[in-house]
């Protein structure tokens, strides 16, 4: 039998073996979190973010190192924006009718997702490189990326706000809506969207089928606006 | 399955590249999906290859998210140098922007006479 450094040292570097952690990392977020009833906090993207942070600091593994192997995964991103196509298509009839409200809910809930972290940032002090990584963060995370990258922010802190931003709206967003009364699932749904992209989306499918249709259709129109809307923000602060 | 995925990567391939050309702000994807959903609408046919390949691709979507989430793992130092500026502003814009845009839907929803399911 060879020496187990020998074949570690093999595998460590082969895109392989951090092609699989990601995708079994995954699985196990993705089981726990059906286990916990689809809780909003057990997310499976940070357990499996955790689980892989962990395994990379333990075995001294450098993150261009494991992106060698997930960039397969990663690369994937770009296609399933323009899948985005789909659930718009599948919700075209319910669009027509709720087009005025959709139009003045996407520019309000934009706008104040872009503005309000950028002054609350700037009010911290946070530097301008920070600022322009936090821009996009209500956006879907490959839209999110493409426009941090663009505006000299660091992507893959981008997608790590993304994430947060996400979970924070999962878990806000119910108890808010019932605090202010507003009981059209189109409105939840839709806001949720704008807001809190996929993983809002994927909470307002658990909660109401109407409300994740129209999570769907505000994350799509947002990805298209938040890349126009946050260099001219970025701009301002 | 096949026609469908070229069909994807062919709108993405053809996003990216009119963006660059023309120096818009939009990330190549973002044109790309409005390029699928205009063919969509033109095509039910065309519409009806897309649906099975985008749904399966949007299914495991959060999994696409996790090689990009890992990279925190170089950002520890500058989350834990302005994590309490980084926190709120994610809070209070998340918490503000459902508010803003669910309030702004009802309104113009009633405004414009729109059925409300209540």
């Amino acid at each position: 039998m060879r020496d187990f450094t020998e074949i570690w040292s093999y595998l460590a570097g082969d895109p392989l073996l951090w092609l699989c952690a990601t995708l079994v990392a995954y699985v196990l977020g993705d089981a726990a979190s059906r286990a916990m009833g689809r809780a909003p906090w057990m997310n499976p993207v940070l357990v499996a973010t955790l689980l892989l942070g962990l395994l990379l600091w333990l075995t001294g593994t450098s993150y261009a190192t494991y992106f060698e192997g997930a960039q397969f995964v990663h690369f994937l991103l770009g296609p399933a924006t323009v899948a985005l196509a789909v659930p718009l298509w599948t919700q075209r009839h319910a669009l027509r009718p709720a087009l005025l409200p959709i139009i003045a809910a996407l520019l309000a809930g934009s706008a104040t997702a872009v503005l309000s972290a950028l002054a609350i940032g700037h009010a911290m002090g946070l530097s301008p490189q920070l600022l322009a990584t936090l821009a996009p963060k209500s956006a879907t995370a490959p839209v999110a990326l493409g426009i941090s990258e663009g505006l000299g922010g660091s992507p893959t802190l981008t997608a790590v706000l993304v994430i947060l931003t996400g979970i924070i709206g999962a878990i806000v967003v119910t108890p808010l809506m019932n605090a202010l009364r507003i009981r059209d699932w189109r409105a939840r749904g839709f806001a949720t969207g704008v807001a809190a992209h996929g993983i809002g989306t994927a909470r307002a499918l658990q909660v109401h089928p109407q409300a994740g249709a129209f999570a769907g259709i505000g994350m799509a129109l947002n990805a298209m606006l938040t890349s126009l809307l946050a260099p001219w923000a970025l701009g301002i602060f | 399955m096949i026609h469908a995925l070229s069909l994807i990567l062919i709108c993405q391939l053809a996003g990216e590249t009119v963006t660059r050309l023309a120096g818009w702000p939009i990330p190549g994807p973002v044109l790309g999906m409005a390029m699928l959903f205009a063919l969509m609408l033109a095509s039910t046919r065309l519409a009806a290859l897309i649906v099975p390949a985008g749904t399966g691709i949007l299914r495991h979507l959060s999994l696409l998210f996790v090689p990009a989430a890992v990279g925190v793992v170089g950002h520890l130092p500058v989350l834990a140098a302005n994590g309490l500026g980084v926190a709120l502003a994610l809070i209070v814009s998340t918490v503000l922007a459902l508010a803003v845009g669910a309030g702004t839907f009802v309104l113009v929803a009633r405004l414009t006479g729109g059925r409300g399911d209540a």
